[in-house]
């Protein structure tokens, strides 16, 4: 059973006999461990597998730790959705947990009349739906752009000015846009300059829609061209020469070589980006909630926040937060179906 | 085609195009220039402005209205108020220390798990691993992370912003991805050579990922010095706020940086280059690290789509 730990440290007191097939320990067995020991390991009993990759066992244990904690012990805490929870109950919101009444279903029952929960239903699949027409095909148009330059210096240099958006934070961006287009913004100054009314396209509720989409393209779309940009490199430059040779200007190239090489990618991205259709932008829409009232701008996921964390209604927020990951999951399900009959690939095979 | 021009149009400005292409027109050729210095433009100009506004004078900020496009000479005037002590330098400290704690942090969680789950035929690879990847199709939901967090008593403190958000999967993904494509014959003399995976990892497999693990750093440090969310509803005591809560503060809500108040009441500073000195400071760390990575970011993007 010692055969991984080196040394004479364990070497004694090991009793146990070697497994079948493997040399005794020391240099020699790391050797054979290292030559297919591991693809062997079927063979070979749990014990001894568990004590020969146990350093690998212990490098994913913190990840394991945190993922756990954070992700999975929350994912239980979701009971309070069928709770009447007291954060004031107890000191700690364990305890709060374990002394709240249980309700059932009420937050349920009480989320299918409430106004503004469907309010912001609507809301959310109309931003998703400006989304999806205004924002999805920028990047593959810009990827097709930026790939009809020749020079790779020219290239470059415009991925490094278009990707820069991308990292930028949220609240940069859109304080960004206030400097732009808000009421103190440049774009009002030259108007008021030239004698016009000012503008303020920042507390408009009746454009917010356009705005967050506006926000994303200039944020997001730059960075979007990577992968159309791969996936444009990986077209075989045979193609395009046998097709030029049989006539084909520039555009019908791009129309029947180009596009086609993009379709998986396309599918795939739309899979994905109907699978959240139902987060539109939770961090760019709280910081402008304010600025353009709940009326325009909320979202489930700010609902969620509102309801739960602005007005303390922990029970029902997370009610809500069911709603949504659970109709979440199913699109996710539902858009990979529809790729996989288009023929697409979708995010996993079938 | 002769041998020695090699298919490279003879007499082609960049020698780039192919012989079977049409050469492009004139005008077809200042069209596109035209259009993609417009697209360059409409991300640089408001960058631009931001950072002439916060360089300009009060004067100069005065006679223009507001927003300063032409710069009129330069002025750190406004750097030097907020960098020397108070509430933005106190903001700033805090965001780069969380970033840099932050990143090491994950940086670490994240290699060592990838390359825990690397090895081919290791135990229980498989189960680890779908219990990694799960947490990419759901998530717990908002709620209760925030009483989970505040159930272990991590709410007003710093860790709240780093252990709650310290793990991308799809980081994870991608690293693990680069790590298995290592070439397996360097491992195995390694390992007959007497070295552990520890060593293993850190002398051969990270040297070889050099570029992977640059662009999985720049993802998590711009994560950690973007992040708002979680400062505004983890931390309570305005004084541990980091950059990106002040900047809200000031630019989003419009209020007065505090402790600055009297310079702007008697005219010394403008509260628009304020702003915009803030601004920038946001935006400095990013821009001038994010070119550095640029290279690698579509192996970074790429390969954790493909073998993930």
């Amino acid at each position: 059973m010692a055969h991984t730990t080196a040394g004479a440290r364990g070497a004694t007191d090991e009793k146990a006999p070697d497994p079948p097939g493997r040399p005794p320990r020391s240099r020699a067995s790391r050797a054979a461990r290292a030559c297919g020991a591991r693809e062997a390991g079927g063979r070979v009993p749990l014990r001894h597998r568990l004590r020969r990759d146990r350093v690998l066992l212990l490098m994913v244990l913190p990840a394991l730790l945190l993922l756990l904690v954070f992700t999975y012990v929350p994912l239980i805490g979701n009971v309070v959705a069928f709770q009447d929870y007291d954060p004031y109950i107890a000191d700690n919101a364990f305890q709060a947990m374990s002394q709240s009444p249980w309700i059932g279903f009420e937050h349920f029952r009480h989320m299918a009349e409430d106004r503004l929960f469907w309010q912001a239903v609507r809301n959310t699949f109309a931003i998703f739906a400006i989304q999806l027409t205004l924002f999805f095909p920028v990047p593959v148009l810009l990827a097709l752009f930026v790939n009809s330059f020749v020079r790779p210096r020219v290239r470059a240099v415009a991925q490094a000015i278009l990707y820069l958006p991308h990292f930028f934070s949220w609240v940069l961006v859109i304080t960004v846009f206030q400097q732009m287009f808000g009421g103190a913004g440049l774009v009002a100054q030259v108007l008021r300059d030239h004698g016009h009314d000012g503008f303020d396209l920042m507390t408009d509720p009746g454009l917010f829609k356009f705005l967050v989409t506006f926000e994303m393209v200039w944020k997001d779309a730059g960075w979007g061209v990577i992968v159309f940009l791969a996936a444009l490199a990986a077209v075989s430059p045979e193609l395009y020469e046998a097709a030029a040779m049989d006539g084909a200007n520039r555009w019908r190239r791009m129309w029947h070589i180009q596009l086609p090489a993009l379709r998986p990618v396309v599918a795939l991205l739309l899979v994905l980006q109907v699978g959240n259709a139902l987060t539109v932008g939770f961090e760019q829409i709280l910081l402008q909630r304010a600025a353009v009232g709940p009326s325009a701008s909320e979202v489930l996921d700010t609902y969620v926040w509102n309801t739960g964390l602005d007005n303390g209604n922990f029970g029902y927020g997370a009610a809500i937060g069911i709603v949504k990951g659970v109709f979440g999951l199913l699109m996710v399900l539902a858009a990979n179906k529809a790729a996989h009959l288009m023929g697409e690939q979708g995010v996993y095979k079938r | 085609m002769s041998v020695l021009n090699l298919g490279i149009k003879p007499g082609s400005r960049s020698g780039l195009r192919p012989v079977w292409e049409e050469p492009p027109t004139r005008a077809g050729l200042a069209t596109k220039g035209v259009t993609l210095a417009l697209v360059c433009l409409a991300v640089l100009f408001p960058v631009w402005v931001v950072v002439v506004t916060s360089l300009s004078s009060v004067r100069t900020i005065t006679e223009t209205g507001g927003l300063v496009v032409i710069p009129r000479g330069v002025t750190f005037l406004h750097y030097q108020e907020l960098l020397s002590g108070g509430q933005v330098s106190r903001a700033a400290l805090v965001s780069v220390g969380v970033t840099v704690v932050g990143t090491l942090f994950s940086m670490v969680v994240s290699v060592l798990c990838a390359y825990g789950l690397s090895r081919p035929g290791s135990v229980l690879h498989r189960p680890i691993l779908l219990v990694v990847v799960a947490t990419m199709f759901f998530g717990a939901g908002l709620i209760p992370t925030y009483l989970v967090v505040q159930g272990l008593g991590l709410t007003d403190s710093y860790l709240s912003l780093i252990l709650p958000s310290a793990l991308n999967v799809f980081n994870i993904l991608v690293l693990r991805a680069f790590f298995m494509g290592t070439a397996q014959e360097l491992i195995e003399s390694a390992r007959i050579d007497g070295a552990g995976d520890l060593r293993i990892l850190w002398r051969i497999v990270m040297p070889l990922s050099r570029a992977v693990i640059a662009v999985i750093t720049l993802f998590y440090a711009v994560g950690y010095w973007s992040a708002w969310f979680n400062a505004s509803i983890y931390l309570s005591d305005p004084d541990m706020m980091p950059l990106q809560n002040v900047m809200q503060q000031l630019v989003i809500k419009q209020q007065r940086p505090s402790g600055l108040g009297q310079a702007i009441t008697t005219g010394h500073l403008s509260p628009l280059a304020i702003q915009m000195a803030v601004m920038v400071l946001a935006l400095l760390p990013v821009a001038v690290l994010s070119p550095f990575v640029q290279r690698h970011f579509r192996q970074g993007m790429l390969t954790g789509a493909v073998k993930g």
